[in-house]
């Protein structure tokens, strides 16, 4: 009773029913997915897993999905790399211009995706006479979520004290020692995350894959051509299904990892 | 953040190096700028120079007009200058709509969930871990003329020869309030976490504070906890309006003619009519309205903090 | 002062250390003796910590060199350096556990796993953390912290030993018990420590010798007793304990003392010091607890310093009592410090117990209390 009281008030209704609002779209697509009409409406005519089964033999799908893939994990790894030194930079040394380089590396975050994508394109094709291939793509990419995992990375590094790196070279630590003994995993949950929002936010953009892919197809690419025709409808839920399943797993993966590294110890060290 | 750590590297010298330690720090940064200056100022240097020229057939030619800006202005350019208007409004409304929708969800994570608030982070962020492309598919397939809401209507008799309705709902999709609801749904992680951040880092004593010297829970919010969530708000705020301006894909998926917006026509003069110095211009105007859009916004705020502090 | 000799264990020589247009620390130059406990103490931002950091490597000196041991250091970084530091946050490895912290700095050295095992063992029980060595560092109140910061510190066997303010976080009862510690711990290792703090009966409760710095100078290096009782300058008596300063103008210099004019006509005499010369102006010195307070009626005894004064105020502090007297317009008061032997209620006749407000006394201190101070 106690609980329904605590729980039962204007605030908490419209919590609930705003998460509703959050789930219920969402949670349609894998609920579809398993629905053996061909359209997608009401009512449910039945169970299958003919869609699931349809995406193996996509091969169109397989590219697209296996041009993503490589397209993430390149991009995550460079913009991580890229942000961890800037991150460093940023937060370790006393830079002429600080502020100027800081909002220069975030200008990209409030620069609509059209404008980066088209003046892209411009110099990339009017004027440079570049092919259009995933590596552009993935430049792009780079170009937008280095400012994400630099910010990941100095909201850690700003929150460790900095004489622990300190202690460390006073215990003998060469330079790169000390990075690899004590900043390295105290920052490690830092990199997680970094390297997840980056693929992340590279597997899921469209407009600039859009302009910049060629004839390489990625998976956003391939699904928003797959939403024009209906007959191809059931097998983009199923997809859609699978990527949010796997994305909470990765993120449930990530906070746990993420846990572990704020209390756990590592005995790998000694 | 800037102070702070200024103040912390002043006392930091790398004792083996001879040259100012700062070097280094600008060797470290110095790839990410590379890629900045490279993929973002030289790009949009290049826009703004092609938005003076001209198109003849395929090619580019580099004669310094002033002809695309001044279409804007003529009676051709009147689609122009709806669209950038309506991309305008429609984001303002989304953005309205996600932060008003926002704020309460933010506040109930920060005061009411006393144990497990990453728990309820966690089943917000959710739903934005499956690809932003469905998201927005999803409220095609709610709203169609096919779909959720009409066939279920269609199910339960409401719709159809004997219901309320003889014809699905058409009024539900492919029009600027699609658009709005959509923009509201996709966008609202953005907006709850750095409203939530605001209104977390927010020291309780000052609400027992406001509280001893007499507000009623009302006045306290509106004094006290409001004002110091406004960062978080803010942010919030120009982080949903910037992007979506410039939107694309939901326009595209759920707007329907009457609900295109100043991205897609943006994305035409590259694809269909070819006639980039138009699509660069159309840019760089897209580009000034929205500064110009934040910069009244901010003024109006700063205006609005100053007075606020003279009480 | 200046010239390393061979049982110094660090030398400084003309350090420096400048920020912009800020000289945080102004050519210090003194030797720290081998196995001695050394402080250095002065307000904050008197560029104590900075000089500390200098000697650990952890900033570089814009001029000057310090020596360790005979061997001059130049820009050697902190790894390279025998020295070993108590950060002021502690700074123990989050990442890590309790025994992992403390082998963190012997993995540097060519020693096998054994003997790190055994040093850290060792470690432990040295520093009463038995049974703590796998514990996780979040879990340790503040004086485990301490102490593991120590241990981690003392294991790797540094013939300096640096301390940044180390009891600064703790509580008072935990601060004096860690003192007692730490002297009973630097005894027995016979380690040099250099010691920062700001608190200046800590300093003078662990110390060998101090050095008092203000404003990135060095003002006065010296035992305890001699910084209390022989202050080389103002700024030096005015930060170690309470001091009341008289001015005035030397009448004369004869057999040792100096006869200091302090206006309306009273002259008092004070041990002059090297520079003492007649005419020029002087301050006298005097320690509140060193002066007595008499009735206006007693006649002053010959050989003493006496002057004339009104009580201003008084307060009792259980132990002794303070009064603050003024004695001539337009000076601060002197302030006396009583001790309270004697029962309040009982006779008084050696002391006066608490004046009131306006009444007449003798202010009286043994001419050799005094310290005469040229600068």
């Amino acid at each position: 009773m106690q609980f329904l009281r605590r729980h039962l008030n204007p605030l908490s209704f419209f919590a609930v029913s705003y998460l509703l609002f959050l789930y219920v779209p969402v949670l349609l697509l894998p609920l579809f997915s398993f629905n053996d009409d061909i359209y997608v409406r009401l009512p449910l005519t039945g169970f299958t897993l003919q869609w699931y089964k349809n995406l193996m033999n996509n091969t169109s799908l397989l590219s697209a999905l296996w041009s993503s893939v490589q397209v993430g994990i390149g991009v995550s790894l460079v913009s991580t790399l890229l942000g961890l030194m800037a991150a460093r930079a940023m937060t370790r040394y006393r830079l002429p211009g600080r502020r100027g380089i800081y909002g220069l590396i975030l200008l990209p975050l409030v620069i609509p995706y059209m404008v980066i994508g088209v003046s892209t394109l411009v110099i990339l094709r009017r004027m440079l006479d570049v092919d259009l291939t995933l590596w552009t793509v993935g430049a792009s990419h780079v170009l937008i979520t280095v400012p994400l995992s630099m910010l990941v990375l100095m909201a850690r590094m700003e929150g460790f004290d900095r004489s622990l790196e300190e202690a460390s070279r006073d215990l003998g630590d060469s330079a790169w020692k000390s990075f690899r003994r004590v900043t390295l995993p105290l920052v490690m949950p830092g990199i997680v995350s970094s390297f997840l929002l980056c693929f992340i936010t590279s597997f899921d953009e469209y407009l600039l894959a859009f302009f910049l892919a060629g004839s390489d197809a990625t998976l956003p690419i391939f699904i928003f051509s797959s939403l024009r025709f209906p007959n191809k409808i059931p097998d983009v839920l199923a997809l859609g299904s699978l990527i949010l399943m796997v994305s909470i797993v990765l993120v449930v993966f990530a906070e746990w990892l993420r846990r572990r590294g704020v209390s756990g110890s590592d005995s790998s060290v000694i | 953040m800037t102070a702070i750590s200024e103040a912390a590297s002043d006392q930091y010298d790398q004792p083996a190096t001879r040259r100012p330690e700062w070097v280094d720090g600008l060797w470290l940064i110095a790839p990410t700028l590379a890629i900045v200056v490279g993929m973002m100022l030289v790009p949009l240097l290049a826009i703004i120079i092609v938005s003076f020229w001209t198109q003849t057939g395929f090619d580019l030619e580099a004669t310094w007009t002033l002809e695309n800006y001044a279409l804007l202005f003529q009676p051709e350019g009147k689609l122009y200058r709806i669209l950038i208007v309506k991309s305008l409004w429609v984001s303002l409304v989304a953005t309205t709509a996600v932060v008003v929708l926002a704020y309460p969800m933010a506040y109930f994570m920060a005061f009411r969930i006393q144990r497990g608030k990453l728990i309820w982070i966690i089943l917000l962020t959710v739903p934005f871990w499956t690809s932003y492309l469905l998201r927005v598919f999803a409220w095609k397939v709610i709203l169609g003329f096919n779909g959720v809401i009409n066939s279920g209507l269609k199910a339960v008799g409401i719709i159809g020869p004997d219901g309320l309705f003889e014809k699905p709902l058409e009024f539900l999709l492919y029009n600027p309030a699609s658009v709005t609801i959509t923009l509201a749904h996709a966008w609202a992680a953005y907006a709850v976490l750095p409203i939530y951040v605001s209104l977390e880092k927010i020291d309780r004593s000052y609400l027992e504070a406001a509280t001893d010297l007499g507000d009623s829970k009302w006045k306290r919010f509106w004094r006290v906890t409001f004002p110091l969530s406004l960062p978080g708000t803010i942010a919030a705020i120009l982080l949903v309006f910037i992007p979506t301006v410039g939107d694309y894909i939901t326009p595209t998926l759920v707007g329907g003619p009457s609900g295109i917006m100043i991205g897609n026509s943006i994305a035409n003069q590259f694809i269909k009519s070819n006639n980039a110095p138009l699509g660069a211009a159309l840019s760089c105007v897209m580009m000034l309205a929205i500064t110009v859009a934040v910069c009244l916004f901010l003024m109006a705020i700063g205006k609005k903090r100053l007075k606020g502090a003279d009480i | 002062m200046a010239a390393a000799n061979t049982n110094s264990m660090i030398s400084l020589r003309a350090v420096t250390k400048r920020f912009g247009n800020f000289t945080a620390v102004d050519a210090a130059t003194f030797d720290i003796a081998a196995g001695e406990f050394f402080s250095l103490l002065g307000p904050s931002g008197c560029g104590k910590t900075t000089l500390l950091r200098m000697i650990g490597g952890f900033e570089r000196q814009s001029t000057g060199e310090i020596l360790i041991d005979g061997e001059p250091m130049g820009t050697r970084a902190p790894n390279q350096r025998p020295t070993n530091m108590v950060f002021q946050s502690y700074a123990i490895f989050p990442h890590l556990d309790v025994a992992e912290n403390i082998a963190y700095g012997l993995a540097n050295r060519p020693v096998d796993k054994a003997t790190i095992a055994r040093k850290v063992a060792a470690a432990l029980e040295m520093m009463r953390l038995d049974g703590l060595g796998n514990r996780r560092t979040n879990q340790l109140s503040g004086g485990q912290r301490q102490r593991v910061a120590l241990a981690r510190a003392i294991v790797c066997e540094p013939k300096v030993l640096l301390l940044d303010e180390p009891l600064g976080a703790l509580d008072k009862k935990l601060r004096e018990e860690m003192q007692i510690e730490l002297r009973q711990l630097q005894k027995s290792l016979g380690i040099t420590f250099i010691f920062v703090t700001h608190d200046q009966e800590e300093a003078l409760s662990l110390s060998d010798r101090i050095a008092v710095m203000a404003r990135g100078k060095v003002l006065q290096i010296d035992t305890a007793t001699a910084l209390y009782e022989h202050p080389n300058c103002r700024e030096v008596a005015g930060f170690i304990g309470n001091m009341n300063f008289l001015e005035g103008r030397i009448a004369g210099v004869e057999g040792g003392l100096a006869a200091i004019e302090i206006g309306d006509g009273q002259v008092v005499k004070v041990p002059a010091n090297g520079q003492a010369a007649a005419g020029g102006n002087a301050i006298l010195a005097i320690r509140p607890e060193k002066i007595d307070a008499h009735g206006s009626a007693t006649a002053p005894q010959p050989g003493t310093n006496a002057i004339r004064a009104r009580a201003r105020a008084s307060s009792y502090l259980g132990d002794r009592s303070l009064i603050l007297a003024d004695w001539r317009n337009g000076a601060a008061p002197v302030s006396v410090s009583l001790q309270n032997r004697k029962s309040l209620s009982g006779d008084g006749s050696s002391g006066i117990g608490i004046p009131g407000p306006d009444s007449e006394l003798w202010l009286t201190w043994p001419v050799e209390a005094g310290v005469l101070l040229t600068s």
